[in-house]
């Protein structure tokens, strides 16, 4: 019981903390954030991990193979894909920028 | 024996449990400065190493655990994985982001929905005793959200990569049914509860899940998707953070709790981007209701103009600022816009880009493309800067783009876009509108911006239109 409110507690102050930091994020990054976010939440990799370690019964480890398979294409796009779309994020080169003031 | 408590010296096991447990902690940590750092351009890829490397301790921190054997078919689902990711990640045109970022909702809630489902099976056979009335109603929560968010992600992958149709798809009582199933599912799960014994009921309530995620989104259309994104993407974090009640595991917890608090920000930034609540864009049927207003209007002219005109006004400005739609992303026209926005620069033209927040088909969809055509992330400016620039600009150029530029959102009350913030292209000295024809936006409405004086509109396809207009500039300039 105590490990359950423990757990309400990190939960609400973990929705703050993300309210917070993501508030400030720039709306130009928003779609990076949605990759990010969502490779990140793929950290249900670790529960699928387990599942299918443990080996307990032929169902869980099937439904463990196919979830630790589904939380690791996340993982390894949603990063990839994420930075991809931040290296073409680019300031104006120097040059450019002077020849127009 | 797996996972025995009394296993092995009791120190060794110790020490394994202390090294996850920091592991973990630190992964957390890193999560939250990776999101932290996500907040400009400029940190903004440090966060993604954060991430990646929270990502990695996490795993090594969860595969010291004793109870891990199977580590081939971990290694192997971990290589089938990557195959399969690498893949999306490397080869994906960014005009396909949205389509990708709905499909790896999908494939979360399906992760989620299966580890429930497997938990409740094995713990329902061999330790009963775990399914207390609280770890029984954070399962069921847990499948049912996981599942609703699958099925509901592959219907919106569906329509964004153009398998199903993006008009939203209607019947009669649709929401009396969505809420019917949602409705005994939601019994089932508080039965199960009571009687986690009643295994029979567990299928039920996870197929009565995928049918409502699957129901929930077909009515939605395409100009809706960047609030149903969102949502979905809160959704995946939300059932994630729910395994971590389920499992006992607080980095499940913060992990989830963080992608779920995105998710909601960014559905409540686009709800107010478009002046409309969550539950009328999850039943309202926007596009459907209002389309009996068309063919109502009468004939009106228009003014048009050729490329080598509408280049001249162009060239000869001072300052341009281009506002582009989900018709550049269409058209595929981000690469010759870049041309355009490089041929006026150099001729000492001012140009700016002018984003809504809804533009496309997710948040920032309109960012990356334009970012993509290497077009320097400062000229991207937001609603409201260019809104109070726009007064003073020379010209004011609209790539398929409407509803977001319809003056009818600030004067006609009757609209059903009245109140929708717009981006106040009708306040520059002259616009220029880039469309196919005359028919009306998502939202069905006539946009009186076409009829003004000032409003020159250029029929025919983006990328060609902006390719013969770069073409006319250049050759002007020899």
């Amino acid at each position: 019981m105590d490990n359950l409110v423990a757990s309400f507690y990190v939960f609400i102050l973990a929705t703050f903390l993300g309210f917070e930091v993501i508030r400030r994020v720039s709306p130009l990054l928003h779609t990076p954030l949605m990759s990010l976010t969502n490779a990140i939440s793929a950290i249900s990799l670790v529960g699928s991990i387990v599942l299918l370690g443990e080996q307990r019964t032929t169902l869980t480890t099937v439904l463990g193979a196919v979830a630790v398979t589904a939380s690791m294409i996340n993982v390894v796009s949603g990063f990839l894909i994420t930075d991809r779309m931040l290296r073409m994020f680019k300031q104006r080169p120097a040059d450019r920028k002077g020849k127009q003031s | 024996m797996p996972g025995g408590h009394g296993m092995g010296p009791a120190e060794a096991l110790t020490v394994q449990a202390v090294l996850t447990q920091i592991s973990y902690l630190a992964a957390a940590a890193l999560f939250v400065f990776s999101l932290k750092w996500l907040s400009s351009p400029a940190t903004a890829r440090r966060g993604v190493i954060a991430g990646e490397t929270g990502m990695i301790l996490a795993i090594i921190g969860t595969l010291l655990m004793p109870e891990i054997e199977a580590f081939h078919w971990i290694l192997l689902t971990f290589f089938i994985g990557a195959a399969i990711g690498i893949p999306i990640a490397v080869l994906m045109p960014m005009t396909a982001v949205p389509q990708r970022t709905a499909l790896s909702h999908s494939f979360g809630g399906l992760a989620v929905g299966l580890v429930g489902t497997a938990k409740y099976y094995l713990w329902i056979a061999e330790e009963p005793h775990r399914l207390t009335h609280f770890v029984m109603g954070v399962l069921a929560f847990e499948t049912i959200l996981g599942y609703l968010t699958f099925t509901g992600s592959l219907m919106a992958f569906g329509k964004l990569q153009g398998w199903l149709p993006s008009r939203p798809i209607l019947y009669r009582g649709q929401n009396v049914v969505n809420f019917v199933l949602l409705g005994i599912a939601i019994a089932a799960g508080i039965y199960l509860n009571f009687h986690p014994t009643e295994a029979l009921l567990f299928p039920v309530l996870i197929v009565l899940s995928l049918a409502f995620g699957t129901l929930l989104i077909i009515p939605i259309g395409g100009a809706d998707m960047p609030t149903v994104i969102s949502l979905l993407n809160s959704y995946a974090g939300l059932s994630a953070s729910a395994m971590g009640f389920v499992l006992d595991n607080k980095l499940l917890i913060i992990a989830g709790a963080l992608d779920g608090s995105s998710g909601f920000i960014l559905s409540v930034i686009m709800c107010r981007a478009m002046n409309r609540s969550f539950t009328n864009v999850l039943f309202g049927a926007f596009g459907a209701v209002s389309e009996k207003q068309i063919g109502a209007k009468e004939e009106r002219t228009v003014r048009s103009a050729q490329p080598d005109e509408a280049a001249s006004i162009l060239a000869a400005a001072q300052s341009v600022v281009i506002v582009p739609g989900y018709g550049m992303a269409v058209a595929q026209a981000q690469h010759k816009v870049r041309e355009l926005y490089d041929q006026l620069t150099r001729r000492g033209v001012e140009v700016t880009f002018g984003i809504h927040p809804v533009a496309g088909r997710m948040p920032g969809h309109m960012n990356v493309l334009l970012a993509e055509a290497d077009i320097p992330y400062d000229r991207l400016k937001e609603m409201e800067d260019v809104n109070s620039e726009l007064p003073h600009t020379d010209v004011a150029l609209v790539i398929g783009a409407n509803d977001v530029t319809n003056p009818a959102a600030r004067t006609d009350k009757s609209s059903p876009i009245y109140g929708m913030p717009i981006i106040d292209v009708d306040r520059a000295r002259t616009v220029m509108v880039i469309k196919r024809s005359m028919s009306a936006g998502f939202a069905g409405i006539d946009n009186e911006l076409y009829y003004m004086d000032k409003t020159l509109m250029l029929f025919g396809d983006a990328k060609a239109f902006v390719g013969d207009m770069v073409k006319a500039i250049s050759s002007e300039g020899h």
